[in-house]
């Protein structure tokens, strides 16, 4: 009799998987600011769902996966109002999913970091570049899955002296977003052998981003602007805020070609991305969210996907398993650039290619041929190892 | 006058005598939309046939009469008349294919649609879609059990190899891989079934009876990032006893034992290697070099490149056959 009580129990257990037990339910919490960002170019206006998207078509990729291994993901969306304390609202988020996905500026992210520090959820930021999360600012409960200003700037830098454009004009903008891109554009040409021959700050006066008659205006400031410059190759423009780069191409004073934040732009993502299979995910998105698929979407998409990847590794939803798995040798993930991205141990950067666009196509992608690494030559690009000032505790 | 009868006389005879082991190989060239037919005799390009937009996954039928080609931008599997040397039919597949498998008999031929994560099955002779069966995310690598049982199909951001049972066409397992599975080659004992991670930069051997991974195949290459090799094509000896795997940017083939799964030799190819294929005879190996190209033609007991063909820009897939057909 308990002879058959055995077999029978180890039967059921056998069966188990075909029985279909209720499935792992994985949450992701979305976190960011509420309204859109200002940009020059109407056509580069954000989508109110910028990111989000990326993150639904990513939950949409993992569930097909998590079919056939009994787990399922759901996607919160969570967006702060101007008042609203980020502090508490992750902390409330962090109650419903053990992730959460930000896309927040940079004291923002800390803020929600440090409020959920004991609480074992891990962050993914996908929005923020600024290498200080990464280095004075590291924390062991975020991972980065945005690239950082300095490896933009890198990416930038070296195909820029690639091309033997190695004399900059540069023009940076006067907000501290602009004067930190100029640092990490500085920081690069040092590195990677160009000359700044000449340095112009372009003051924002103020004034709106759009007029009537704005096209006639600037024909006449941006040459002036740019004129009696020594001789140079490239103007390289560092204006994060958006205030006047996209001005300068076809407007120089002497005729020459625009890189940083117009003409020539580092991105982890471009629309007109097909290399590695990217037309396959670039199709999926477009069907799902009728429109282009932005950096901001493939950052939260691969946010998403390394949460989905590890799950599917681990086989548990358990942000500490996950999160183990994550920070651990074995984890790489795909992401339609040509190569595995894998996570820096020392801050948490997750190493990708940079794409080079020119707004309508992929000029080149970073590293270039040749900018040589000891263990990767994604290393080239941002602030390596020996050069770290993050301590994870 | 004599000596030039006799020197066509001798042309005839040598001509008459070389069937015996001449092949055709159909490359299939994903960028200019055509596919290059070379003869191993010579190895020289004998034709450009130009078929739809993006060919990629290429086979010849069972009676070597017709080359079918996917072409993926049309959203077709394209017929290749080989008498003709021309495109005679069109077979309706899914959104865009890429690689098929084609059963024994070479009545039924599944395809791995990557924009719709299904496999669609085709009756050859009705022109007709029997069915589909949903997989992974990207489904991409397809081969079937020697016994027709089990068809494998790997999907390249789920990573997982789904064994699909040809009856019911019911996924009956799937198992997990490394990073973005991209090919599936069956031993033809049915003892293993070896899968291509291209981003994962393994070779995971899957046991069809287990259904589970026994072993992994990872590569070495001094002076080379590991993240440049990326396994993409694999052929196996009828024997099982030699696989050649190709390495993608890495531009080498490894030649892998087998039987230990260790690998023996790395041969340097073209740029960005990506699939292959034996002459019936299992003499040579035809590898496609996507960057480069070219084709280069491996002498299989040797282990070395003897030769390389240009053909079409970025080869992609390849298939050989007898000049007579089969």
């Amino acid at each position: 009799m308990i002879r058959w009580l055995v077999a029978a129990i180890s039967l059921s257990i056998a069966a188990t998987p075909v029985l279909a037990a209720d499935p792992i339910e994985i949450g992701i919490g979305y976190l960011g600011r509420a309204g859109v960002k200002a940009k020059l170019s109407l056509v580069e206006l954000p989508a109110e769902n910028d990111g989000l998207a990326g993150a639904r078509l990513a939950t949409e990729d993992n569930n097909t996966t998590g079919k056939f291994l009994n787990q399922h993901f759901t996607l919160e969306e969570v967006r702060l109002k101007d008042n609203e304390d980020v502090a508490k609202s992750a902390a409330a988020l962090a109650g419903r999913t053990g992730f959460i996905i930000a896309d927040l500026p940079a004291d923002d992210l800390l803020k929600a970091a440090d409020a959920l520090r004991d609480r074992g959820t891990l962050l993914l930021n996908a929005g923020a570049i600024d290498d200080r999360l990464r280095e004075q600012d590291c924390r062991p409960n975020v991972i980065h899955v945005a690239p950082t200003r300095s490896m933009l700037a890198d990416a930038l830098a070296q195909y820029l002296v690639w091309k033997q454009w190695k004399r900059w004009l540069f023009v940076v903008g006067s907000h501290e977003p602009d004067k930190l891109y100029a640092d990490a554009l500085r920081r690069a040409a040092t590195r990677f052998g160009a000359k700044i021959v000449q340095e112009r700050t372009f003051e924002d006066t103020g004034g709106a981003r759009r007029t009537d008659s704005g096209v006639t205006l600037i024909q006449r400031q941006m040459p002036v602007f740019t004129q009696q410059a020594p001789a140079y190759d490239v103007l390289v423009a560092a204006d994060e805020s958006e205030v006047f780069a996209s001005y300068l191409p076809y407007r120089t004073w002497d005729p020459r070609p625009v890189a940083g934040s117009a003409g020539l732009v580092p991105t982890s993502w471009h629309a007109a991305q097909d290399q590695w299979g990217a037309i396959q995910i670039q199709n999926r998105f477009v069907k799902l969210n009728s429109r282009h698929m932005t950096a901001l979407d493939m950052q939260a998409w691969t946010a998403a996907r390394m949460i989905g990847e590890a799950a599917s590794r681990t086989k548990s939803g358990d942000p500490k398993a996950v999160s183990e798995f994550l920070k651990g040798p074995d984890f790489s993930i795909a992401a339609f650039k040509g190569r595995r991205l894998t996570l820096r141990d020392w801050n948490l950067q997750l190493r990708q290619p940079i794409l080079l666009v020119d707004g309508r196509m992929v000029v080149s992608v970073s590293p270039q041929e040749g900018f040589l690494h000891q263990v990767s030559e994604l290393d080239t690009l941002g602030a390596d190892r020996p050069e770290t000032k993050c301590k994870l505790q | 006058m004599w000596h030039r009868c006799l020197l066509s006389g001798m042309a005839v005879w040598l001509a008459a005598a070389t069937p015996a082991s001449a092949f055709i190989a159909y490359v299939s060239n994903e960028k200019s939309n055509t596919v290059t037919v070379i003869d191993t005799e010579s190895w020289t390009v004998t034709k450009t046939i130009k078929v739809g937009q993006r060919p990629r996954g290429i086979e010849f039928t069972r009676d070597g009469k017709f080359v079918f080609v996917a072409v993926g931008d049309d959203d077709s599997i394209q017929v290749i008349d080989v008498a003709k040397q021309e495109v005679v039919d069109t077979l309706p597949s899914g959104p865009d294919p890429e690689l098929f498998a084609l059963d024994t008999d070479g009545k039924v031929l599944y395809v791995a649609n990557e924009n719709d994560n299904t496999v669609t099955i085709i009756d050859v002779e009705k022109r007709a879609r029997l069915g589909e069966i949903q997989v992974g995310v990207e489904p991409e690598g397809m081969a079937l059990s020697p016994d027709g049982k089990i068809l494998i199909n790997t999907s390249e951001t789920t990573n997982m190899a789904h064994f699909i049972d040809t009856t019911t066409r019911q996924i009956v397992a799937n198992v997990l891989v490394d990073a973005r599975p991209r090919f599936a080659e069956f031993k033809r004992d049915n003892s293993e079934v070896w899968i291509s991670s291209e981003i994962g930069g393994t070779v995971s051997i899957i046991d069809p009876a287990k259904r589970a991974v026994t072993d992994k195949i990872s590569f070495n290459i001094p002076g080379l990032r590991s993240e440049a090799i990326q396994p993409v094509g694999i052929g196996m000896t009828k024997d099982g006893k030699t696989a050649f795997v190709a390495l993608g940017p890495a531009n080498r083939i490894a030649v892998v034992d087998a039987t230990s799964h260790k690998v023996t030799k790395y041969l340097l190819v073209g740029q960005r290697v990506w699939h292959m294929a034996f002459t019936p005879d299992e003499k040579y190996l035809m590898v496609t070099n996507g960057v480069s190209n070219d084709v280069s033609v491996i002498d299989v007991a040797a282990q070395k490149v003897i030769k390389t063909i240009q053909v079409g820009e970025l080869p992609w897939g390849i298939t050989i056959a007898h000049h007579d057909g089969h």
